[in-house]
């Protein structure tokens, strides 16, 4: 069986942002323009998606403008995590940097190995869930590194005094900022199939798919998100500490979050 | 000459910390680097450890340019205790071995026992000591890469008197044990107390020349 949604069926389905907008004047919450605004945009941007997707993943279509499309997400997706941390320095080309060394371990497995069959139809959406995944990650992780190397400088210049090259001198503090970069991903991993349905495995339910295939197709994703994940942050981690100490073994001025 | 700085400026953040610091410190004994606090003292000790550069001009170890030693081996060799005590997490042991991983028990005892601490606190969690514990502690932990010179900066400012005291006598007695101290304090009383030569640190510039003190 085959689950579709007509035009009609989407217009229907706005009566669930009326019951959010309703809420929000019911209980005077001022969020109603916010919520209405929020509907519009997601929805104008799917559409906008969904018709360059036709044009990109149609039969025919050369896989190169898949690969050109992946190409415009890691760009867009460093510049999100840039906007959204701020305070990293170098965030732009360290996030394209460890979104494209992802990409090219997980895609490098699930396509060189066969996983999946290396079409528009598969690698757009597998490299979406993998970039868009692995960007919290990436910013908890850059974010958490250049608060540590700030907050902690008494303690990194010890190290350093003791004469400890940067590395070793910053290897705590990019363990406790993997650490925690890490974990909501590991324990969103662990509680996936009991406290929640993810959402690449519903999608398939719904479409028709059958309920096995479409665990097998998740479990898959899982896995690519939590590769991502891991590979993303190590490379902003490393990234960051070559750009945050200089080559002699210092450690550059780091301005308060506030000075931005 | 222990140190040498020629024509030494730094400016950090639109101010002159530094500005043509030319002085000569010679090896041996307590050279102590007093003046008011933001005159730039902790900057010039951290020139001489490279936490540091100058914008211009140039620092001299024993006669070479800083810019010309490998960092982290000059590190070794010139010690910074910094004016906070900075544990690591874990014990004493665990500290002392940051600057030395390879090192025996008997060495990290021996490093303790150089500062008046006893061996038996090895097994003790760092950050349990005494503020004055911890910052001999800090100072075992700089001895245990056998520097040759010690910088010491503002390092009993937070101690009280009788620890404060300890923390001298220590220095002292390494002093007399053939390592360079160069001391920062803006602690007159203690200047005089503790060191062999007196510079004074005033606006950026080396005021004068060195003041030869004997102490009491």
């Amino acid at each position: 069986m085959n689950t579709t949604v007509s035009w009609a069926g989407l217009a229907v389905s706005l009566l669930l942002v009326a019951v959010a907008a309703g809420i929000s004047w019911w209980q005077r919450l001022g969020l109603q323009r916010q919520i209405l605004i929020a509907a519009a945009r997601a929805l104008a941007q799917l559409l906008l998606v969904g018709v360059a997707l036709t044009l990109v993943i149609s039969p025919g279509r050369s896989i190169w403008w898949s690969w050109l499309w992946v190409a415009a997400m890691l760009g867009y997706a460093a510049t999100v995590a840039r906007r959204r941390a701020p305070e990293v320095p170098h965030l732009l080309s360290l996030a394209l940097a460890s979104f494209t060394t992802a990409a090219v371990v997980t895609l490098g497995v699930l396509f060189g190995l066969h996983v999946f069959p290396l079409t528009g139809r598969t690698l757009v959406p597998i490299a979406g869930m993998m970039v868009g995944n692995s960007m919290t990650a990436t910013v908890l992780a850059g974010r958490r590194l250049t608060d540590e190397l700030r907050d902690k400088r008494d303690e990194v210049e010890a190290r350093l005094a003791l004469g400890q090259p940067s590395r070793q001198a910053a290897a705590p503090y990019v363990r406790a900022a993997l650490r925690a970069a890490l974990t909501p991903q590991i324990e969103t991993t662990k509680a996936t199939g009991l406290v929640f349905l993810p959402g690449a495995m519903t999608g398939l339910i719904l479409a028709g798919t059958a309920p096995l295939q479409a665990v097998l197709v998740q479990a898959v994703v899982m896995f690519l998100v939590l590769a991502a994940t891991a590979t993303t942050t190590a490379v902003i981690a490393l990234g960051l500490i070559r750009r945050l100490f200089t080559p002699d073994h210092r450690l550059v001025h780091l301005p308060a979050p506030a000075d931005h | 000459m222990e140190f040498e700085f020629e024509r030494v400026s730094i400016v950090r953040t639109g101010r002159r910390v530094l500005d043509q610091v030319t002085a000569s410190i010679p090896a041996a004994g307590i050279t102590v680097i007093s003046g008011p606090s933001g005159a730039g003292k902790t900057t010039l000790l951290r020139l001489c450890n490279r936490l540091e550069v100058p914008d211009a001009g140039r620092v001299c170890y024993r006669g070479q340019p800083l810019d010309e030693l490998d960092p982290l081996l000059l590190r070794r060799r010139v010690g910074l205790v910094f004016q906070r005590p900075t544990p690591f997490p874990g014990s004493v042991a665990d500290n002392l071995a940051v600057a030395h991983p390879d090192a025996s028990i008997g060495e990290l005892s021996t490093a303790l026992t150089r500062v008046a601490l006893d061996p038996g606190l090895l097994d003790q969690e760092a950050r349990t000591l005494s503020g004055g514990e911890l910052q001999r502690m800090c100072l075992a932990r700089t001895l245990v890469t056998q520097p040759e010179t010690l910088l010491l900066d503002e390092p009993t400012s937070a101690l009280d008197a009788q620890p404060k005291q300890v923390f001298e006598h220590a220095a002292r007695d390494l002093a007399a044990q053939g390592i360079t101290i160069i001391w920062v304090t803006h602690d007159d009383a203690q200047a005089r107390r503790v060191s062999d030569r007196i510079y004074q640190l005033r606006d950026g510039h080396l005021t004068g020349a060195p003041t030869e003190e004997a102490r009491p």
